[in-house]
């Protein structure tokens, strides 16, 4: 039977990682959400050099490890003379690798607003300002909350990445524990479980206002 | 930085084994997965009481965890309840039950994307339940389910890269390794490693976008 003491007696030490875990996705959240938001303004931009530095942003980072997005700043650093913690290293990782997902949602929502709404909207005297403020935004938001809390879920999971990395947080936490006790399994329960505290209620939370969001529009 | 040395050719064929290695995991974990999520996401719809519920659970539990974790699970934490894997099956099946989970999940709302209306219409033209789910649910959600599918692959490519906490010899680990031997290797070998991901990666994605413009 799972051993409940494993973790009462190292409770101190559990809350400390899931601190940890919680500090560094809420920093990676707002940090993507907002490298996010100007990569999405970059690709949808009309001047070309910014397009490409956006689209070449999402293309490549999409498409590679997050463990390898780390490993730049974690090795690669280094090897340009800044060193920096694992925490540190990890939590940009995590913020660099989200927001190329966060722009693409970005993107996307503010695409699926017809540009003929824009047209009319700026035909009525609208600056681009106030077409964005009032037409475009309204609209794309519905569309783009969905994504963007599938992502932030995702976020909170791959922050497990600081582990590898010593980066104090509940996998590393969770480690240290396992090989003080030896009782591998049980200690891993309650790691997950502390996970799921986290995760379980951001994505029912996600799917209300999924259903929310589908039913006013 | 030292390009010539960091691709010397002893480390590029061990950087190449690992990839090797990547593909090969890869691809039997999206075979697994595929199967298996595609099994538990039609019954997840077909609401047959008490199955659907307690996979819907599982799927529940196994998709809000990291995958970091699941792979310490197969790994460390089997063997101290009697199942003891290798390296390699570890990051199998590992791998292979997480991403299954979110094929489940794609699979589910993928049939269920399709108006109640055509299985009732279905149903009073004389189908059978399974007949309904078979000619009519199933070919249309598989083509809305593709894409997603796809990118869930993509996922699992780059997934294969957190299997070096258990020390499977994938590119990641290799890779690490040749940068161990010299500190000026760092770069180059970063730089060839996000290549070799994206090039694969890359072909994935734009394989899934011309499905989608096809059958969207």
């Amino acid at each position: 039977m799972l051993d409940i003491s494993i973790f009462t007696d190292h409770f101190g030490i559990y809350m400390k990682g899931f601190g940890n875990t919680i500090w560094a996705s809420v920093i990676a959240l707002l940090g993507s959400f907002a490298l996010g938001t100007i990569i999405a303004v970059f690709r949808i931009s009309s001047v070309k050099p910014l397009r490409w530095v956006g689209t070449a942003y999402v293309e490549f980072i999409r498409n590679i490890p997050l463990l390898l997005v780390v490993f730049v700043f974690y090795l690669g650093l280094p090897s340009l003379g800044v060193t920096l913690s694992g925490f540190v290293c990890g939590t940009v990782g995590l913020m660099v690798y989200t927001a190329s997902f966060v722009a693409e949602a970005i993107r996307a929502g503010i695409m699926s607003v017809p540009s003929g709404q824009t047209e009319a909207a700026r035909a009525s005297g609208l600056t681009y300002m106030q077409t964005m403020r009032h037409v475009v935004l309204p609209q794309a938001i519905k569309i783009v909350i969905p994504p963007l809390s599938n992502q932030f879920i995702n976020l909170v999971k791959n922050s497990s990445i600081l582990g590898v990395f010593a980066g104090f947080d509940l996998m590393y936490y969770g480690d240290q524990v396992a090989s003080k006790t030896y009782a591998t399994f049980d200690t891993y329960i309650f790691v997950a479980a502390l996970y799921l505290v986290l995760t379980l209620p951001l994505s029912f939370a996600a799917l209300q206002l999924e259903r929310r969001l589908a039913k006013n529009g | 930085m030292d390009i010539a040395g960091a691709f010397s050719y002893h480390n590029l064929i061990f950087i190449m084994k690992g990839f090797g290695i990547t593909l090969w995991i890869a691809f039997v974990a999206i075979v697994l997965s595929f199967v298996l999520g595609s099994v538990t996401g039609t019954l997840r719809y077909m609401r047959i009481p008490v199955v659907s519920q307690i996979l819907g659970v599982l799927v529940e539990f196994i998709r809000n965890l990291p995958l970091l974790l699941i792979l310490f699970f197969t790994y460390f934490a089997m063997p101290d309840v009697g199942l003891k894997l290798g390296v390699m099956s570890s990051a199998i099946v590992g791998l292979a039950v997480f991403e299954a989970a979110m094929i489940s999940e794609i699979v589910r709302s993928g049939l269920s994307s399709i108006p109640k209306g055509q299985v009732e219409a279905a149903r009073s033209s004389g189908l059978t339940y399974m007949q309904t789910v078979w000619h009519i649910v199933l070919p249309q959600g598989l083509r809305r389910m593709v894409p997603p599918i796809v990118s869930q692959f993509i996922s699992l490519l780059k997934d294969t890269s957190l299997a070096i906490v258990i020390s499977l010899p994938e590119l990641m680990h290799n890779s690490k390794i040749v940068i161990a031997q010299d500190f000026n290797y760092t770069l180059p070998i970063l730089a060839l490693v996000a290549i070799l991901y994206f090039v694969v990666n890359y072909a994935l994605s734009l394989a899934a976008r011309r499905l989608e413009n096809k059958w969207g």
